[in-house]
């Protein structure tokens, strides 16, 4: 197995492809996710960032017509949670997401993080709050959000919102968090505020990170994967591939040259 | 660009500008022409019916003496009907039309369902009262009674419920069902803890919607046999004694506010004109009384809710 500088991995892609009915989105990716790190997924528009992400929850099932070819073993346990014989449920319990836009629910602050427990069958109000109260905290959104813990999501600004939404992906205690492009509806500072959190979350869990900004990419991830028309062009750890990037494509999109 | 350039431009413009004015002017007439007709009409029915607007007439049964007749067994009558209508219409329609939405797969038997639904909508009135002659009165033998009108009326304004419901649930956005299953809901967890109580002030206004056509509606209840001259009241719904509901007054004959009113109209003397013209105008407040809470509701509901 492909473990590099003694890591281990939470995760891996091995010859995943992916087709939205006849169009084949991903081509044979292979690709470690390690464990307690974060990983970045960068790459032009359109070649399949958000495809390759959203197989980590098997959220594709979701639409008819799509189909997935190859594995995703997910460690320790060594499950591949592409087989047809895993519930896609049971994925997602272990495996959260955040969107690229902020979509809480139209409930309270507390209902929003509480609902991924809810769904899990906890009622009792103590661990409910409990819980709450850590998420909220691991989201660094605590202090503004603890004596407004039953107003509206909806009346938090868009950065605070997308804390709630990373709030509510960790509630679950989740193995592997994903994020699809989390900062691209905010401004600078929250955007800056969301990073700093990633860098605090990735001591307790894995972090895989969709995202445009080349900058955001250098700055928090350990490990960044190009890809390019479905393809994996080069994994590598982050500084090596900002710095000296094996692959003259991969220098040409980040230094912006890319055509 | 070149003086005279510009001043043809400007010309152009105000030909074209000239369009805007003229619609507009045509807009309003034609506006002016539905809302005044309507104001007139709903003028003429209160300025007719006013005098007769006295408590006595909301507590009276009909009579042969015009002075002495009311509307108590029909504004009774509808209320039941009403009251059995939303009953069925409500759970059967919205149960449809989720499953329409959210779990039906999307084949040709169920495209085929989905235009048929949206044709029952145009299906005539008398039509439905015929069918539940048939089914409800004769078959089922729930006789000719307030059940058998509000079940058939029931019919007649499902597939507007239906497609008013389908149509709030398909306003709840794609990103809140995905962030429902991203958090490990399951299909039936996402419907009931989201998108249902989300598009709630859509589904009441399209039950409300259906329930103003009910209300009114004649033809099919006469079809199936209401009574034109009632003169005692449906068995109470609650009594005095355990299990103090009864539900007695289901099978009972009944009469509604439409049929009073034809009923009066029908009559040669002209103070049963202002008695038609009276229940006309509380036929129309309770209406406007059910859309005004229609209304209300979706405000209430869309101050929460803003995608
Ligand atoms: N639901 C879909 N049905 C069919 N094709 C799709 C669908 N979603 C995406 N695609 C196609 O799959 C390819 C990859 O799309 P994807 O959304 O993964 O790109 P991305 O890298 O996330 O792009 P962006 O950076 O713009 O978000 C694109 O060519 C896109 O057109
Ligand atoms: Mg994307």
């Amino acid at each position: 197995m492909s473990e590099t500088g003694g890591n281990t991995l939470k995760a891996e892609a091995r010859s995943l492809s992916f087709y939205y009915g006849d169009y084949k989105a991903l081509k044979e990716i292979s690709l470690p996710v390690h464990d307690r790190k974060i990983t970045a997924l960068i790459g032009p528009s359109g070649c399949g960032k958000s495809t390759f992400l959203r197989c980590f929850n098997r959220m594709h099932d979701l639409y008819p017509g799509n189909r997935y070819d190859g594995e995703i073993i997910l460690h320790p346990d060594d499950v591949n949670i592409l087989s047809p014989k895993v519930d896609p449920i049971e994925v997602r319990m272990r495996i959260s997401m955040v969107f690229q836009k902020p979509n809480p629910f139209p409930k309270s602050i507390f209902e929003n993080v509480a609902y991924g427990l809810r769904v899990r069958g906890v009622s009792k109000r103590s661990t409910l709050e409990g819980k709450v109260e850590q998420a909220l905290r691991d989201a660094a959104l605590w202090n503004e959000a603890k004596d407004r813990l039953h107003d509206l999501a909806f009346n938090l600004s868009g950065g605070q919102q997308q804390r709630l939404c990373i709030a509510r992906a960790l509630a679950i205690d989740p193995e592997l968090v994903l994020f699809d492009e989390p900062t691209s509806a905010l401004d600078p500072i929250a955007t800056a505020s969301i990073e700093e959190l990633m860098l605090e979350l990735k001591e307790k869990v894995t972090i895989l990170i969709v995202t445009h900004n080349m900058q955001q990419a250098a700055r928090v991830s350990d490990h960044t994967a190009f890809l390019y028309l479905g393809e994996v062009i080069e994994f590598n750890e982050t500084k090596k591939i900002f710095t000296n990037p094996d692959k003259s494509q991969t220098e040409d999109y980040i230094t912006g040259r890319f055509g | 660009m070149n003086q005279p350039n510009i001043n043809e431009m400007r010309g152009l413009i105000a030909r074209h500008k000239r369009w805007d004015i003229i619609f507009a002017i045509v807009g309003l007439v034609c506006l002016l022409v539905g809302i005044l007709t309507l104001l007139a009409l709903f003028g003429q029915l209160v300025a007719e019916g006013l005098p007769r607007l006295k408590p006595g007439f909301f507590i009276s049964f009909p009579s042969r003496s015009a002075e002495e007749a009311g509307i108590l067994s029909a504004w009774v009558g509808t209320t039941l009907v009403m009251l059995v209508t939303a009953l069925a219409a409500v759970p059967l329609g919205v149960a449809s039309a989720i499953y329409l939405e959210e779990y039906a797969p999307k084949n040709w038997l169920t495209a085929v369902i989905e235009i048929n639904v949206t044709n029952l909508a145009g299906v005539p009135s008398i039509v439905y009262g015929l069918l539940a002659l048939g089914l409800f009165v004769y078959q089922l033998d729930l006789g000719q009674s307030i059940l058998s009108a509000g079940l058939t009326l029931a019919l007649l304004i499902l597939p507007v419920v239906i497609v008013a419901t389908r149509e709030a649930l398909r306003a709840v956005p794609g990103s809140i069902r995905e962030a429902a299953y991203a958090l490990g809901a399951t299909r039936w967890q996402m419907v009931s803890n989201h998108v249902l109580p989300y598009s709630q002030g859509g589904i009441m206004t399209g039950v409300i919607i259906g329930l103003s056509r009910a209300i009114g509606e004649t033809a099919p209840i006469i079809t199936i046999g209401a009574l034109t001259f009632i003169a005692f009241l449906p068995h109470p719904p609650v009594t005095g004694e355990f299990p103090y509901l009864s539900f007695a007054w289901l099978k009972d004959p009944f009469t509604v506010m439409p049929i009073q009113m034809f009923n009066w109209t029908s009559r040669p003397e002209e103070a049963f004109q202002h008695n038609a013209a009276a229940a006309g105008v509380v036929l129309l407040g309770m209406t406007l009384l059910m859309n005004g809470v229609a209304i209300w509701l979706r405000y209430r509901i869309r101050k929460r809710i803003k995608w």
